[in-house]
C-alpha cells in the first residue's frame, strides 16, 4: 500500500504526513507538484502549509499546478484523496470539493487542540471511526472559515458530505460550524484540522489519560489502508 | 506599453475579515463618517503591442477561473488602464 504525498514550494507538513503514513502501515511516496507523474500510488495526501505565501488566495496557484490534473483525474477514477488545511484549500480551489476558505472571522491565526465531531464515518477517510464521534487534532490556520452558499450547504447536509463538524466553539468562523467535507463518491476529503499532528503518543494533543497522548488522526491514515484493501 | 485592469472584491453579502479590521482602526481614530470598508484586490496585466478583443477575451476567462474564485469573489470590472493616470494626494 503507497500513499502519496505532494510536496509544493511552501508546504510545512508534507514531512509530518508521510510519517503518519508510515504510523499507519503503508509506504509514503513523496511526490513534487512539478511533476505529471503520481507513481503509482494507491492514495493521496495534499499536506498542510502556506503554498507560495497564500498569495492570491489560500491554495488557488498550488490548485495550478502541473501534479493537479493528474490528481484531478485520480480523483475522478475513486482514488482516496486527503486535502489538510492548505490542502484541502486547494481541493476548493480545484474544484474537487466545493465552497471555499477565507480569512477566519476574528482575523487572527489561530492554533488550538480542536474537538470535531465525525459526521459521516462512510468515506474512504473515516471508517476507522464512529459516526458522530468526537476526536481532538490540532488546528492551526489564518484562512480557515468555510464558506458556500445557503443552497450548497443544504445539498452538503442534506447528502451527508459534512465529515467533521467543530464542537466546544468554531474556531474561525465556518459556517454551520464545517471542518471538512467530502465529494459525491466519498473519496475525497477536505478538512482544516491537522490528523498528521496527532499519530503518535508524545506529540499529540493532551488527552484524560495523559499529556499529549492523543493520536486520533492515525486512524484517517488507517481508514484509508482499509478502503484500499476492501477494493 | 497597455495595461489591462482586473478589480476583484469579496462577495457583498460575505464577511470581509480585512475590511472589518481597518473599519475597526478608523473608528478608534475617531473616523467615524465611514461606516464600512471593504478591501479589493486590483490585478494590472501589461501587454505588447495593442489590446485586441482576443486578449479582453483570455483575461475575461483568467479572471473568472484564476484571479477571482467565484465561491467567494466577484470580478467587478476590467477595462483598459488610461495612460493619463491621476497621482494620488502626497506622490
Amino acid at each position: 500500500m503507497r500513499i502519496g504525498v505532494i510536496t509544493f514550494p511552501g508546504s510545512l507538513d508534507d514531512r509530518d504526513a508521510q510519517r503518519a503514513v508510515r504510523m499507519a502501515g503503508a509506504e509514503p511516496v513523496a511526490l513534487w507538484h512539478g511533476d505529471h507523474d503520481l507513481q503509482n500510488v494507491d492514495a493521496i495526501v495534499l499536506p498542510g502549509g502556506f503554498s507560495y505565501g497564500d498569495y492570491l488566495r489560500a491554495g488557488a496557484i498550488a490548485s495550478h499546478a502541473p501534479i493537479m490534473s493528474e490528481v484531478i483525474d485520480a480523483a475522478e477514477r475513486g482514488v482516496p484523496v486527503l486535502g489538510i488545511c492548505n490542502g484541502f484549500q486547494m481541493l476548493t480551489e480545484a474544484h474537487l470539493l466545493p465552497g471555499g476558505l477565507i480569512r477566519n472571522d476574528h482575523g487572527s491565526f489561530i492554533r488550538r487542540d480542536q474537538t470535531i465531531v465525525v459526521e459521516n464515518a462512510d468515506t474512504a477517510w473515516t471508517t476507522d471511526f464512529e459516526q458522530g464521534e468526537e476526536i481532538v487534532i490540532p488546528l492551526k490556520n489564518a484562512e480557515g472559515g468555510f464558506i458556500a452558499s445557503q443552497t450548497e450547504l443544504d445539498r452538503l447536509e442534506g447528502e451527508g458530505r459534512v465529515v467533521f463538524r467543530y464542537s466546544g466553539i468554531n474556531p474561525n468562523g465556518s459556517l454551520r460550524d464545517i471542518a471538512g467535507i467530502t465529494n459525491e463518491r466519498g473519496n475525497v476529503v477536505g478538512l482544516m484540522p491537522h490528523p498528521e499532528h496527532a499519530i503518535e503518543a508524545g506529540f499529540g494533543p493532551d488527552t484524560t489519560l495523559a499529556m499529549r497522548s492523543g493520536i486520533d488522526g492515525l486512524r484517517f491514515f488507517t481508514s484509508a489502508i482499509r478502503a484500499l484493501q476492501t477494493v | 506599453m497597455p495595461t489591462i485592469v482586473v478589480e476583484v472584491m469579496p462577495k457583498a453579502e460575505l464577511l470581509d475579515p480585512q475590511g472589518k479590521a481597518v473599519a475597526g482602526a478608523l473608528h478608534r481614530l475617531g473616523k467615524n463618517e465611514f461606516t464600512g470598508v471593504r478591501i479589493g484586490k486590483r490585478f494590472e496585466l501589461t501587454v505588447e503591442g495593442e489590446v485586441t478583443e482576443a486578449t479582453l477575451a483570455e483575461v475575461r476567462a483568467l479572471a473568472d477561473d484564476m484571479f477571482s474564485n467565484q465561491v467567494i469573489e466577484d470580478v467587478v470590472k476590467i477595462y483598459v488602464a488610461e495612460d493619463a493616470v491621476v497621482a494620488p494626494a502626497g506622490a
